[in-house]
């Protein structure tokens, strides 16, 4: 067992995080790295990062995604080319396969990685607990290969080392029988267009469940008003009902990079962080002090946000004249 | 048609926690707990579908004993019975070690269909699910936003990334996890918590089950993270710090 295994997923932007992630470790551990492109035989976007090996995966029963038509070809191709390590990017894709391709070989996936502290004969996983309060070190065990997957954001694809001669690309045959393909998908479909684009605001304004009630809703949204804001939302607050779902941030909504992010009433669940963290400046207004916004923070107010908004929307209008 | 929901218990969302002496997992003693609030929807979405094709929900739950205060409040919503697997050495396990137990137990049932929160709120993994799916042999699903019921089969709708869903079939008994907030959580009624009282719950240990306790992976230390950004913290009265903070943005961020 020998060697790093980056599996990509096709036009997704946390491929080139997980395959810079994996030349690091790589370099760590004084091993190579390759990467796997499953349901097609072109390397596409990977063909110039540099890389041992690109194993193309492509069969029929793979241009749709099922978990396991991909779970039983990427078996065959970590049975065959025996890695040490199989990295992945935490996509919902990933969440849905790489569980059960870690089962087939007794292994635990290590998921939602953030960060890995890595030397030869010992490497540990950094990963989030309690929606984030706290960090964990996870050690392997058992025999390889070890499976993580990593968060979005947590590393940072422009870090991916380009390759100077091209790289091998190899064709991998697979062995897949229809007949075990259980699940039957249909073509994804997006509900509604999307009204509101929240990443060309330069302010976002940005309320959660510490709003407590609907009727609370209008203040923040006069808050964002006066400050020319977008105004947006973590998923409960959608999941309401609250506001429409097309103001949701996060990985399960949009992703946002605007010049100042507002949260009120935030915790700061990992998958609402994913979304804003990329902010320029960050601002959290919430009554929990070791709530995991303020990890992300440049400015915090810690205290009860019904009597902090008014007083801002005051201080605003002031500043405006 | 017969369905297992697969609950955990953990500490209460709003819990101040502490890392416990051994720095190897948090202080759990004066915490309080609550059902996993994804399991309390996979739990809803259990009831909503035994409500519309009739049968039975059993709600299956690994962890100590003081976790029959969250099968108690299955039970008061709408479960007809439980199982709770006890022990106390849960939190040293891995999603492998604990999901075999859960297959183990569910398998004995013969169920059509097992649900599950999309994720745990203490470990976050979200994987046990398909962890079980795949000791069992059934097909799966993940973060599902609705079930219909076919004949030995189930059409669901799955959330994909960035607003996309897909419709998928899969044939029974399958497990499916869950997507949080798909519907109103009920309340127990009173009729509710007193018909619970009456409901079977039945124990089992890992040696009941013949499951070996052993994890994979391993925690080898808990503790606070780092702070990646030095925050500055606007202290004061509200209105000092809205003052403060408007300033901040005026002159420093210059964006008002």
């Amino acid at each position: 067992m020998s060697g790093i295994l980056v599996i990509t997923q096709q036009k997704n932007r946390m491929s080139a995080e997980t395959l810079a992630a994996g030349q690091q470790l790589g370099a760590a551990l004084n091993l190579p790295v390759s990467a796997a492109v499953i349901g097609t035989s072109d390397a596409g976007e990977f063909a110039d990062k540099k890389l041992d090996h690109i194993y193309t995966v492509d069969d029929p029963l793979l241009k749709a995604y099922t978990p396991d038509g991909y779970t039983a070809a990427l078996e065959q191709l970590i049975r065959l080319k025996k890695p040490q390590f199989v990295l992945l990017p935490h996509t919902y894709q990933v969440r849905d396969f790489a569980p059960k391709l870690a089962t087939r070989f007794q292994q635990v996936l290590v998921s939602d990685v953030v960060d890995f502290r890595a030397a030869p004969g010992s490497v540990v996983m950094v990963r989030q607990l309690f929606q984030g309060k706290l960090n964990a070190d996870v050690k392997f065990g058992g025999e390889a290969p070890y499976f993580a997957s990593l968060q979005a954001g947590a590393f940072r694809a422009e870090n991916a080392v380009r390759a100077d001669t091209p790289v091998s690309v190899e064709s991998v045959p697979v062995q897949l029988d229809a007949s075990k393909i259980r699940s039957r998908p249909e073509e994804p479909f997006r509900e509604a267009q999307r009204a509101v684009d929240l990443t060309a605001a330069s302010i976002i304004v940005s309320v959660g469940r510490g709003i407590r009630e609907k009727e609370n809703i209008p203040m923040v949204e006069e808050l964002a008003k006066v400050m020319g804001a977008e105004l947006a939302a973590s998923r409960p607050i959608c999941d309401n009902g609250w506001l429409p779902m097309e103001r949701q941030v996060g990985s399960s909504g949009q992703t946002v990079a605007p010049k100042v992010y507002i949260a009120v009433g935030i915790s700061g669940a990992i998958q609402h962080l994913v979304g804003m963290k990329g902010a320029k400046t960050i601002v959290a207004i919430n009554k929990d002090a070791n709530a995991p916004i303020f990890e992300v923070a440049d400015y915090g107010i810690v205290g009860d946000l019904f009597e902090v908004v008014p007083a801002l929307i005051e201080e605003v209008k002031k500043a405006k004249g | 048609m017969k369905i297992i929901v697969a609950i955990k218990q953990v500490p209460a969302r709003d819990s101040q926690l502490r890392v416990d002496s051994a720095g190897k997992w948090i202080q759990t003693s004066g915490l309080s707990f609550e059902i996993n609030e994804p399991d309390a929807y996979a739990l809803e979405a259990a009831l909503q579908l035994k409500e519309k094709n009739g049968g039975e929900v059993l709600a299956l739950c690994a962890g100590p004993a003081g976790a029959s205060q969250t099968i108690r409040e299955a039970l008061a919503k709408g479960a007809d019975r439980a199982l709770h697997i006890e022990d106390d050495t849960l939190n040293d396990l891995d999603t492998l070690a604990v999901s075999r137990l859960l297959a183990k137990a569910a398998a004995a049932e013969n169920p059509d269909l097992i649900l599950t929160g999309l994720q745990s709120d203490d470990l976050g993994y979200g994987q046990t699910g398909v962890v079980i799916a795949e000791l069992l042999g059934m097909p799966h699903a993940t973060l599902i936003m609705e079930v219909e019921k076919k004949d030995a089969a189930v059409r669901v709708k799955r959330e994909l990334e960035d607003g996309w869903f897909q419709h998928v079939e899969l044939p029974l008994p399958a497990v499916l996890t869950i997507q949080s907030g798909i519907s109103k959580l009920r309340y127990a009624t009173l009729m509710g918590i007193k018909r619970a009282k009456t409901k079977e719950v039945k124990r089992l240990t890992a040696a009941d089950l013949g499951v070996e306790l052993q994890p994979t992976i391993t925690i080898d230390r808990v503790y606070a993270p780092v702070r990646t950004k030095q925050t500055q913290i606007l202290e004061g009265s509200a209105k000092e710090a809205a003052a403060k903070l408007v300033e901040k943005l005026k002159f420093e961020v210059r964006v008002l």
